[in-house]
């Protein structure tokens, strides 16, 4: 079966700093995959890398067999979005609801686009009482499932999410990863999700990937880590400071 | 009545517009609030509704011929009841010529703010979000031009065109995009790296695309603050330009023109020189009021809570 | 216990152009030389109930409360110079975000430096003493060098650590930390914490620790306040979180995802009408 998204020994460079260095994964098609690591890690590198927002130095990304090239088509998009962490600063601040869902439809040349908008605003549980509003209307959740909504319109395959709840409160956080749970099993989605939250990426994702300084630490499955079967100090130390604070500790 | 006032106003002001049109209407809504909320800002548009009024109607309220005046009786009249703003050398009222005068000054202003504001919106937003070599050849371009004095690369433009109003226009429509290019590559630089930007880039959309629906849309209200308390400015070089013989030629009643001619009476008919002045001077002061209010108004910063 | 701090009635308006928005409606707790925890999301009015506190409320918000008392003087009536005095000094507040609390343009040092002096009449020697001990009582391995740094040049966690020096060089007898370590790697953060524990302890301080996670504060904390719209919804011993009655404090507890615990969908909190009342 070919990988929904393949990386092999991919390395980003901006002018001398060494974001990332010789990662390399495969996630299979309707997979979640998790990436952890704390801030300076590479993790959200890696996503920007596949969404051509990065500048790749080295190494391959391969998405349903096929090699992607400097230059990201049309075609890859409707195949490949992106949610991003700040749903504050996600959205146009000059832009109403409807006009962030048409642009994507425009920009690919979708028929019907009225219904269209309509039905992914009920597939995000917003409802079209919402679909004027500009975004400074919005709750940081209701931006979010805008964002959502905006990344499933063009009917992508594969979901890249970059902290999409670590902005939000918790209950808002239960009820994102709720949807975007649903909305995978719906749509047969493959999510890459990026997470500092070692129990967010664990409850959403099958297999993850631990980084730090840019490198891989190793890659495992969630169930192995919730039963702490690691090999590597600095996933532990994670899975300790995940615990909360000890006061002897 | 006041019912229908309060739910019109609800309307424009509710939580979930209905339609395009609504959400359109309550934003615009909100802004004339703050702005209406400024006093001087709402005097500062008076006068320019003030200005444009004049220029409309100029043949039904100016009393006399702005261009032919009764030399023999009526040269050089202090301001008095038939001449509320008296007359000048050649016998015509100053009043009709002043208020003809607006066309003039309305006409400078609205054609330099369609030819500059647009082009540099568009050379600054083109740098800002393309970068590199074509940001580095768009704003040398533009350094080369903020490096000379308006008036005197005005002066060298109307030298080589010649005089007359039309090439006055030109002449300062060309020296005063620069300044608009450099706030629009500015603020193109703060929002290009932001996330909204990065998602219309993973919708597919074209980098023109981007900048012409996503970034100018940003920049358009900086620009509009900008060219408003410019216009005064604008007002002044073409009258600068007038008064030098090389912007209107006469008998046109154009603003800096009739100062010029008043400057050889100035100590005795000291009328002739200074009612135009005064003119410049007040919708100078209105241009100002007007784009301080539109920056309280327009900043995106007290519009994004 | 002695009470450090004594709030009755509490309450924080703010009015805006569509009417009077009311941040804090009426939190009354007292607080000895302990831990309080002070927990809600965003909206709750839990930061403004830390900034009232320490006086930091925004010019246009509105202040009132039955009692507003610290160590017997009442807030409520201290001018604006008294309240000044008091601040830095016997009451001390951390934020979330070091990057935006630290003087840019001041090395570290001097910043430390500048706080003690305001509030004490010291040396130079003196004070520089005091700073490196500071320094060092917040685990900075190498304070002579941290010293002399500027803001931009150390990490989030050495910023926070710096921040928490500065703030208690002067000696103060509360802290108000808002989300202390929200903004830090979760590895750095325990340290931080840890940091935090042994000079509150060791100094015998009064600790308002407000955050939005409930488990990181029940693990810090000796007491917890709940908010939920401006009001206290409970408040339990930090080791009795498990027992929490009111559905709020269940639900937050319970929206969380633990690891290896299996919970599809993860339960949401169903926010009812009452408990804003």
């Amino acid at each position: 079966m070919t990988a929904a998204l393949a990386i092999d020994g991919l390395s980003v460079v901006f002018d001398d700093f060494v974001a990332l260095q010789d990662v390399s994964l495969t996630v299979a098609p309707g997979e979640s995959f998790g990436l952890v690591g704390e801030s300076g890690s590479g993790k959200s590198t890696l996503l920007r890398a596949v969404a051509g927002l990065a500048p790749v130095s080295d190494g391959t990304i391969t998405v349903d067999g096929k090699p992607l090239g400097d230059k990201r088509d049309k075609a890859f998009y409707r195949q490949v979005q992106m949610v991003f962490q700040d749903p504050y600063g996600s959205l146009h601040p000059r832009q109403t609801v409807d006009r962030l869902l048409l642009e994507p439809l425009a920009i690919h040349g979708f028929d019907n686009s009225e219904s269209r908008i309509v039905r992914a605003l009920d597939e995000v549980g917003l409802g079209a009482s919402f679909r004027f509003r500009y975004s400074h209307q919005l709750s940081g959740g209701q931006r979010q499932r805008v964002a959502i909504a905006r990344a499933l319109i063009l009917e992508p395959s594969i979901l890249l999410l970059d902290e999409p709840t670590s902005a939000l409160d918790a209950s808002v956080q239960a009820e994102v990863l709720n949807l975007l749970e649903q909305v995978r099993a719906a749509r047969k989605l493959t999510f890459v999700m990026v997470s500092h939250d070692l129990a967010v990426v664990t409850h959403m994702c099958d297999r993850l990937m631990v980084m730090q300084h840019g490198q891989a630490v190793e890659q495992l499955a969630s169930a192995d880590l919730a039963a702490h079967r690691v090999t590597q100090d600095y996933t532990r130390s994670l899975l300790t400071a995940s615990e909360g604070f000890r006061r002897n500790g | 009545m006041n019912e229908t006032a309060m739910t019109r106003r609800e309307w424009l002001l509710t939580d979930r517009p209905q339609s395009r049109l609504q959400a359109r209407l309550g934003r615009a809504y909100v802004t004339w609030g703050r702005f209406a909320a400024n006093r001087l800002a709402v005097i500062g548009m008076l006068i320019i509704l003030g200005l444009i009024v004049l220029a409309i109607f100029a043949p039904l309220l100016a009393p006399y011929s702005p261009y032919v005046g009764d030399l023999a009786k009526s040269r050089l009249l202090p301001p008095d009841a038939a001449h509320w703003l008296g007359t000048d050398d050649q016998g015509r009222d100053i009043l009709s010529r002043l208020i003809y005068g607006s066309r003039l000054t309305l006409q400078v202003v609205v054609l330099v703010a369609i030819i500059a504001a647009p082009l540099g919106l568009l050379v600054g937003t083109v740098a800002g979000y393309a970068g590199g070599w074509v940001d580095a050849v768009l704003m040398r371009i533009t350094d080369i031009f903020l490096a000379f004095p308006k008036l005197v690369l005005a002066l060298a433009f109307v030298a080589a065109l010649g005089p007359g109003i039309g090439n006055a226009i030109i002449a300062i429509a060309i020296t005063s995009w620069p300044p608009y290019a450099r706030i629009a590559r500015a603020e193109t630089l703060t929002v290009r790296n932001s996330d909204y930007i990065s998602a219309v880039r993973l919708m597919g959309a074209s980098p023109w695309r981007i900048v012409l629906r996503h970034i100018m849309p940003l920049c358009i209200s900086s620009l509009i603050v900008r060219v408003t308390l410019d216009m005064a400015g604008i007002i002044l070089t073409a009258a600068g330009l007038g008064f030098l013989g090389l912007g209107a030629q006469p008998p046109l009643p154009e603003w800096g023109a009739m100062i010029a001619s008043g400057r050889r009476f100035i100590l005795d008919q000291w009328w002739v020189a200074a009612m135009p002045g005064f003119a410049i001077l007040i919708v100078s002061l209105g241009f100002n009021l007007l784009g301080d209010g539109l920056r309280d108004a327009l900043d995106p910063r007290g519009s994004s809570q | 216990m002695s009470t450090l701090l004594d709030v009755k009635d509490l309450r924080v308006s703010f009015p805006t152009r569509t009417g009077v928005v009311e941040a804090v409606r009426g939190v009354s707790f007292t607080l000895g030389r302990e831990r309080l925890g002070i927990v809600g999301e965003s909206g709750s009015g839990k930061s403004q109930t830390g900034r009232a506190i320490m006086g930091l409320t925004p010019e246009h918000g509105r202040i009132s409360a039955e009692k507003l008392e610290f160590n017997g003087i009442d807030l409520t009536r201290a001018s604006k110079a008294e309240r000044r005095a008091l601040r830095g000094k016997r009451i001390a507040m951390i934020l979330q975000d070091p990057k935006y609390s630290l003087n840019p343009v001041m090395s570290i040092g001097r910043q430390i430096i500048e706080t003690l002096r305001t509030h004490e009449p010291v040396g130079r020697a003196e004070a520089r003493r005091r700073a490196l001990d500071m320094l060092a009582a917040v685990q900075i391995r190498d304070p002579e060098r941290v010293f002399g740094l500027y803001p931009h040049e150390v990490s989030g966690g050495m910023g926070q650590r710096a921040m928490i020096a500065m703030m208690l060089v002067a000696g103060p007898e509360l802290l108000i930390a808002d989300e202390p370590t929200s903004a830090l790697d979760v590895t750095v953060q325990l340290d931080v914490l840890g940091i935090l524990h042994r000079l509150v302890a060791d100094r015998g301080m009064g600790l308002i620790f407000i955050s939005h996670d409930l488990r990181l504060v029940s693990s810090f904390c000796d007491r917890v306040i709940v908010m939920y719209a401006g009001r206290i919804v409970e408040e339990l011993p930090a080791s009795r979180l498990s027992e929490a009655e009111h559905p709020y404090t269940r639900g937050l507890l319970n929206c969380m995802p633990k690891i290896g615990v299996d919970r599809h969908p993860l339960p949401v909190l169903d926010r009812r009408p009452e408990w804003a009342l």
